[in-house]
């Protein structure tokens, strides 16, 4: 037998602290299979030792709720016996170091973790950030990790819907991959994982067990340096084909009533599955690796435990139903075998070739894993007033922003997902959020990702603030009822007081935000040490948010329709230009204080222009978010080419086009209809104002400042396939 | 009408096919498994689109080979009416039910978008309800749509009106030869597409462009 050196401790990424503590726990010495089951296990991935205590701090009830975090996906309830379950997760490190199969095998575990629960999987989103255009990888991970998101969802039958791509220095030596899947269910048809009673078969489904991805969740909880390309061996092959054998044959199996618990093998594989289940029904487990399908010949006990094979589950079954089970399984030509049974011993017990090769109590790899108060420290806000050349010409600027990496079209992105499959995808990518519709029923869902990682970098509290309330306005803003929120925390080294600060700031900002707007947070995932040799990168808390849409002929979206409407905006406008695209990408700076969020007046405006909505009033509404007010106004005429006059004087400023205040929306109704508007608005202490009228091919603010719609269209569209087409072959 | 929709492992527009088709028949289509060597007796097979196999080795050819293909194919040669949309397009390719191939896109990335497609030909069962030259949307969802057949091919299906649909000028998203978007066989029973008319259904989602071949179908064969 090995014997554990200090240097074997090293290598699998625990400390002699952490080590000693092992030690603690077991009474003796660990053997290697045992440390590599801790060190997966105690994992910051698997683990979340360094978060664990401020996420705490979030609300996760509310009345919809049926299941919150801690479980492989949150559900809520939106009504008739229908549930939506859903998740956002993150394959950062394995898509830079592999972008097409890192990011197929994200969108494969997240969608396992929404079936797993019995949920139907109906729409796939993303929120993806790269490097800079300029440097010399990000081209091949934008089209890696793109074709990877396309190759795996659209063989799965399921429609990718939106997200978001940014770019930015801090993401030069760590992108981003965070997807997000929401699936269907009825409420009383939810599956667990806690593997409760004793004496029940432990299954294993799905594909055979091989070598790769040995050791990813521990990859995913280190920094990176120049040699992290070696790692492109801890990088999981997908095979999106098994998966969708392995859903239709989960969801065939669940309709019986055979299934005690199930649990997905997603990040350290069998291990973390059947140690999660075992703790979370108070129960033992005894698994025999000799039963294990295998891909490849004599694998050890410590390749087999840590193996992250994709497209496996794990399910602990009633007694007697392993051969209902298996004819299922066969049917669907996929492996099943009964490799455990559970024990009232509240212990991992594994055997391999009539040995036992690992034996701990379930609790040290759960509740008794470290758990850190690291000390943070957070950084004063930013609170400079920036400057600007008040003499730009402001229609230029216009079109140069809107034709930004950040701010241009992701047509050529979102044109390689399938969004039309299960026709059900009301509103497709493009509009505030997108909206599917309730298979065979009149409601739908509205499902958006945001954040806006400048702001949270100059003010980690107000920024993760704004993530949540720019989530909840976008699902206003096509009429929805926003219900919950997953999250997806991704920041730097915690070990740095710095980075811990972020953290902490950013996960209050969640609470408050998230309490203020009844917008509980069912799910999510951290994903640390997102740095290169150093640097780390932009605080980015992804929110993602799911809402519902009562009466699904009721949506609005944001393209002008009619010729002249009256040109509504909701919400105050005091010109906040601190972090905003225009003084980044006219003026080159990033600085200033993010704009503030006055969650009252969200929800305030938010509840109002849902009401107009949800009452049939207005059908075109767009939310006022990065780029400002003249940006969304371009968002609105370039849909349909329908331009606008606007008649706002002199008062119009470039802070005033190009602030991003928050709280804001615009509207297009008919002048009979926006006056009623206006009158209501004044009523409740909503303020609107009259901003013009829709109408021509042009979009003009003044004789002197005019640009064809079609002009900005074309610079809309460009950029992004200019930039890819670019590429060297 | 009597219709069947074939269920390989990974289909994935089988429920949208099979949705439409009851709507429009008023019966819900019989789901015929892969693996199954008969399938019932059925005025209209449709083969939907998806990934049958995984689409390893290359789209369809491996479900060309799949033992209910050999009774699609015997039906098909007796007269029976076949829709191959998408994958199933790909797939009657590959059974030499219909003529050429569907290559790899030309841009060489999927394609997922509606697209606007030109009626060529009204004089057949699938497209009766169509004015000739009417133009419809359908999404297409592909990366391999790019059809190919030799010249002589070609021009033996432009003389004899198979050339069924067509992108409209400009709008071709794959490369495909001539801007095909459709064929149909000889003796005009099966009839093969790569854009989505199942998903252009529901005036919610978009122009209804699809519902006339389906409609057509159901007075075709009742």
């Amino acid at each position: 037998m090995t014997a554990i050196t200090q240097k074997i401790v090293r290598e699998h990424g625990l400390n002699d602290d952490e080590y000693a503590r092992i030690k603690r726990l077991l009474n003796r010495e660990p053997n290697l299979v045992e440390l590599g089951i801790f060190s997966v296990m105690w994992s910051e991935h698997c683990s979340y030792k360094s978060t664990r205590v401020h996420l705490r701090k979030l609300p996760t009830k509310g009345a919809v709720v049926i299941q919150g975090p801690g479980e492989n996906a949150g559900v809520i309830d939106i009504g008739d016996g229908d549930a939506c379950v859903f998740k956002m997760e993150s394959h950062n490190h394995p898509s830079f170091i592999e972008p097409y199969q890192g990011a197929a095998t994200g969108v494969g575990g997240i969608m396992r973790d929404v079936f797993t629960m019995g949920a139907r999987p109906v729409a796939m989103m993303n929120a993806l950030r790269f490097g800079e255009p300029s440097h010399e990888k990000t081209r091949h991970l934008v089209s890696g990790v793109v074709s990877g998101i396309g190759g795996y969802g659209n063989c799965m039958g399921v429609p990718t819907v939106g997200g978001e791509v940014n770019f930015h220095r801090s993401y030069n030596g760590n992108i981003l991959v965070n997807a997000m899947c929401v699936g269907l269910a009825r409420s009383d048809k939810i599956f667990l994982s806690a593997a409760k009673g004793a004496g029940n078969p432990v299954v294993y489904i799905g594909s055979k067990t091989g070598r790769d991805g040995i050791h990813g969740a521990t990859m995913a909880s280190a920094e990176f340096n120049e040699d992290s390309e070696e790692k492109r061996p801890t990088v999981q092959v997908g095979d999106p084909f098994t998966e969708k054998l392995l859903l239709e044959a989960c969801l065939e199996l669940m309709a019986t009533d055979a299934i005690v618990a199930i649990q997905d093998m997603g990040a350290a594989g069998l291990t973390s599955s059947s140690a999660e289940m075992a703790d979370k029904g108070g129960a033992g487990i005894e698994l025999d690796l000799d039963h294990v399908p295998q891909r490849e010949a004599n694998m050890t006990a410590y390749e087999m435990m840590l193996s992250e094979s994709q497209e496996r589950m794990l399910a602990v079954l009633k007694p007697g139903r392993e051969a209902q089970a298996e004819a299922i399984f066969k049917k669907w030509e996929l492996d099943f075998a009964v490799i455990g049974i559970t024990t009232d011993t509240k212990r991992l017990v594994v055997k391999h070739k009539g040995k036992i090769v690992a034996d701990m109590p379930v609790t040290s790899l759960s509740d008794e894993a470290p758990l850190y108060e690291r000390p943070y420290q957070k950084r004063a806000p930013r609170k400079d007033a920036p400057t600007f050349d008040a003499s730009r010409p402001v229609m230029e600027s216009l079109v140069k922003i809107i034709a930004s990496p950040d701010m241009c079209s992701r047509r050529w992105v979102w044109e390689q997902y399938d969004n039309s499959v299960m026709a059900d995808t009301i509103q497709m990518p493009g509009g505030d959020a997108a909206v599917v519709r309730v298979h065979g029923t009149n409601k739908a869902l509205a499902i958006t990702t945001d954040v806006t990682p400048r702001y949270c970098k100059a003010d980690p509290f107000e920024g993760a603030k704004q993530a949540v309330a720019e989530a909840w306005r976008n699902l206003t803003a096509v009429g929805a009822t926003p219900l919950a929120v997953t999250d997806n925390l991704n920041f730097g080294n915690p070990e740095r007081p710095e980075t811990m600060g972020e953290i902490v700031g950013a996960i209050d900002g969640i609470g408050e935000a998230c309490r203020a707007l009844s917008f509980p947070v069912v799910s999510g995932n951290c994903s640390l040490y997102n740095e290169t040799n150093g640097e780390p990168i932009l605080p980015t808390p992804a929110i993602g948010g799911v809402g519902l849409i009562k009466d699904v002929t009721r949506v609005a979206r944001i393209g002008f329709k009619r010729a002249g409407d009256t040109i509504v905006l909701i919400g105050d406008t005091k010109g906040h230009l601190g972090q905003s695209l225009y003084l980044r990408e006219i003026e080159g700076r990033e600085e200033g204080a993010p704009p503030p969020v006055d969650l009252a007046a969200e929800k305030r405006n938010g509840d109002f222009v849902r009401r107009l909505i949800e009452q049939g009033r207005v059908d075109t509404v767009h939310d006022v978010s990065d780029g400002g007010l003249l940006v969304a106004l371009a968002e609105m005429a370039m849909p349909a080419g329908m331009g606008a006059e606007l008649s706002l004087g002199e008062s119009a400023t470039i802070p005033f086009w190009f602030g991003e205040d928050q709280a804001r929306y615009l509207l297009a109704a008919s002048p009979e209809e926006a006056n009623r508007i206006m009158t209501d608005a004044a009523k409740i202490g909503v303020p609107a104002s009259i901003l013009g009228r829709t109408g021509g091919v042009d979009l003009v603010l003044a004789p002197d400042k005019q640009i064809a719609v079609s002009r900005l269209r074309t610079a809309h569209e460009s950029w992004f396939p200019g930039y890819m087409e670019a590429a060297p072959r | 009408m009597k219709s069947a929709v074939i269920v390989f492992p990974a289909s994935n527009r089988d429920r949208d096919t099979a949705e439409v088709l009851e709507k429009v028949t008023g019966t819900k289509p019989y789901m015929v498994w892969h693996a199954d060597s008969e399938m019932p007796n059925v005025d209209l097979i449709v083969i939907p689109g998806g990934f049958s196999y995984g689409d390893y080795l290359r789209c369809g050819a491996m479900a060309a080979q799949s033992h209910i293909m050999r009774d699609v194919i015997a039906k098909a040669n007796k007269g029976v009416a076949v829709l191959g949309i998408c994958n199933g397009f790909q797939i009657l390719t590959e059974s030499r039910l219909l003529p050429g191939a569907l290559m790899r896109n030309a841009g060489l990335k999927f394609v997922s978008k509606p697209v606007p497609v030109d009626v060529e030909e009204t004089q057949s069962m699938f497209t009766r309800r169509y004015r000739k030259k009417q133009r419809v949307v359908y999404p297409v969802a592909h990366g391999e749509g790019n059809y190919f057949a030799d010249e002589e091919t070609l021009d033996r299906l432009e003389g004899e009106g198979r050339v069924v649909f067509r992108y409209a000028g400009g709008e071709n998203p794959n490369g495909s030869a001539r801007d095909i978007a459709g064929v149909i066989n000889e003796k005009r029973n099966v009839m093969g597409l790569m854009p989505h008319p199942e998903c252009a259904c529901d005036p919610l989602l978009g122009p209804p462009d699809g519902l006339g071949l389906f409609e057509g179908l159901v007075e075709a064969l009742s």
